[in-house]
């Protein structure tokens, strides 16, 4: 008992030290000072060498945390109690950010590079004017499939999913919204129905789709398809581009009867304490060269017209991630629902899981 | 005297009403709101007319209940047997000891042997059957949530069983019953506490296994844990996730009714 007390003592004594230590570097080093810019950001959504460059350029110490969806973030935001400088939510959550007031407006002023960004991806619905946002990266919902597991057999719409030789090989993203789209697109609705028989009859129309689902899951989309367990994934764009580079068989395509189109945009939440920095780093994330780096990095698309000089050619010119003027007609924006609604969608959406 | 003894009961009892009864009414007013933040009885409303959310706890139900039978079928003969070796200590730790690693870590190491390429495919192909889709199927989901609730069902068990006095044994022998008399009728019914106090410990949490449902089961197989997380974190819908947490103390209070220790029935002590 008494070894165990000592043991205990000195673990606890290691442990504070460390922490104590760590505490006095940082402070040292300033990061709970003035110089700290707390940046909220999707996992794995940036170059990491971009982080050190933007300490070293301007001095201030960056304080990288991540959500893994939208709602979390809004959460986490909403609450308050966090110090975030700077978030980077998709393009439905920052209406909703916006209409409730957790968002700072943008000083245009202090905005330099704003001109690289493709005209198409400014002022939009869900930010007329882009007081709010300025954009980051966007990209589509679509399928990726491995054309040697499949031999021969290429799928093309949302429709040839449902084929029954294709039982129990696809892995589909795990959001209400994107499963519910499918569905609603199949049919031709929109993405954003508001009509409970056109929502009823896409819940009705997913149960035939039911059997050919493996399994219905997010990050992990990535690394199964990579090793080949499943032929078949619904997955974004980026996603689709970094499974690609593991593994060559893989093929993204956009579905004919349309998909979603998302943007990523960065926002001032309201928890801000260093906008200093937030302007900073809105201003180095519009520099061209840096946007290539970072677009070349994660694999997404880029808004930044003047980076796509800065890219391969083979990426820019890749239909499937920067589709031609017909395909983006084609494609739907996610507007925010309403808590209604949004509970509506997730209904279906369990209902639809409960199926098997 | 009695003074004292009521001056150190005050950090328990304030720790009682902080943590338990506290959270617990929060959650109860809670299960009241509605959407828009009213008053309402709509969350319970919907809960017992929703087809959707009672077959899903019909569902957890069952999931639950056989994880419990499986852990039991499991962990008593292990149980038993194990009070009977010698370094029995040594090999409780041994059987314990996966309790020691984050569930998060063991269920990605699942992932690993039961994957497409993985371990058990691997031998499957090496012995002519084929790989077979394991992951992601109701069956590898019983198996790695059984492998994880064992412990909690093992050591209560070992514990009634290990307590048990040897003359009881002895007694039943002399008075000539065979060994699956004496089991049937000594062994078994004084372990029993034990048996009750695991299904209380894996049953419970078996209804909520929402990480394993997602990990392992791909979301294939839906549990009232699932359906509490999506409604506080992607609905919003607090309400409705409190009303289902609500509705899960409610079963643990039955579970917890049903296995209590009755008074009769029970020999021995």
């Amino acid at each position: 008992m008494k070894k165990l007390i000592n043991l205990s003592l000195v673990i606890i004594g290691l442990t504070t030290t460390a922490f104590l230590g760590g505490r006095y570097i940082e402070q040292a080093q300033g990061t709970s000072g003035a110089d700290v810019f707390h940046l909220y950001n999707w996992g794995d959504y940036i170059d990491s060498d971009l982080i050190e460059q933007f300490e070293e350029e301007t001095g201030y110490r960056v304080v990288y945390e991540t959500f893994d969806s939208n709602e979390a973030m809004y959460t986490k935001v909403q609450q308050g109690g966090t110090g975030y400088d700077l978030a980077i939510p998709s393009e439905y959550m920052i209406e909703r950010m916006i209409e409730e007031d957790l968002v700072v407006e943008l000083e245009h002023s202090r905005i330099e590079g704003l001109e690289h960004i493709d005209p198409d991806f400014l002022d939009l619905n869900f930010d007329p004017g882009n007081r709010y946002s300025i954009p980051y990266f966007w990209g589509t919902l679509g399928i990726a499939y491995n054309e040697d597991l499949l031999e021969g057999f290429e799928p093309e719409s949302w429709e040839d999913l449902y084929r029954p030789e294709l039982a129990d090989s696809i892995l589909m993203i795990d959001g209400a919204r994107e499963v519910i789209g499918i569905g609603l697109q199949t049919l031709g609705y929109s993405l954003n129905s508001r009509d409970s028989s056109e929502l009823q009859q896409a819940a009705d129309q997913l149960t035939e789709l039911s059997p050919n689902i493996k399994a219905l899951v997010a990050d992990e989309i990535k690394m199964y398809m990579i090793q080949e367990e499943a032929a078949i994934a619904v997955t974004y764009s980026g996603e689709a581009a970094d499974m690609m580079w593991e593994n060559e068989s893989i093929v993204y395509i956009l579905p004919e009867e349309g998909s979603n189109l998302w943007f990523d945009n960065m926002v001032i939440p309201h928890t801000v304490q260093n906008e200093e920095a937030a302007y900073a780093f809105i201003n180095f994330m519009l520099d061209p060269e840096i946007a290539a780096q970072n677009a070349d990095y994660i694999g997404y698309s880029t808004p930044n017209q003047t980076a796509m000089d800065y890219l391969p050619e083979e990426t820019v010119e890749d239909e499937q991630f920067y589709p031609s003027q017909d395909m983006m007609d084609n494609l739907e924006v996610y507007e925010d629902l309403g808590l209604e609604y949004t509970g509506i969608y997730n209904d279906l959406f369990l209902e639809f899981k409960m199926i098997k | 005297m009695t003074r004292q003894r009521k001056l150190l009961s005050i950090p328990y009892y304030l720790w009682i009403v902080l943590f338990v009864v506290f959270p617990v009414l929060l959650l109860l007013v809670q299960s009241f709101r509605g959407l828009d933040g009213s008053f309402t009885l709509t969350n319970i409303q919907t809960y017992f007319t929703s087809q959707v959310y009672l077959t899903m706890t019909m569902q957890s139900f069952l999931y639950a209940f056989l994880i419990t039978v499986l852990t039991l079928a499991i962990s008593y003969p292990a149980a038993y047997f194990l009070t009977q070796t010698k370094h029995k200590q040594l090999w409780l730790l041994i059987l314990i000891l996966p309790t020691w690693m984050n569930i998060l870590l063991k269920a990605y190491a699942f992932i690993g042997i039961l994957s497409q390429t993985g371990f058990v495919n691997q031998l499957l192909d090496n012995i002519g059957i084929g790989a077979q889709p394991l992951l992601f199927t109701r069956l590898s989901f019983l198996i790695v949530a059984t492998y994880i609730e064992i412990p909690f069902m093992l050591l209560p068990v070992f514990n009634a069983i290990d307590e048990i006095d040897g003359s009881m044994v002895l007694a039943s022998r002399d008075l000539g019953a065979n060994e699956w008399q004496t089991f049937r009728s000594v062994i078994f019914p004084m372990s029993l506490s034990g048996v009750r106090s695991g299904i209380q410990a894996v049953f419970i949490p078996s209804l909520s296994l929402f990480m394993l449902t997602r990990l392992i089961a791909g979301n294939r197989v839906i549990t009232l844990g699932t359906a509490i997380e999506q409604n506080f974190l992607v609905t919003q819908n607090w309400g409705m996730g409190s009303t289902m947490g609500i509705i899960l103390i409610l079963i643990m209070f039955a579970v917890m009714y049903v296995t209590r220790k009755r008074r009769k029935g029970v020999p021995g002590r």
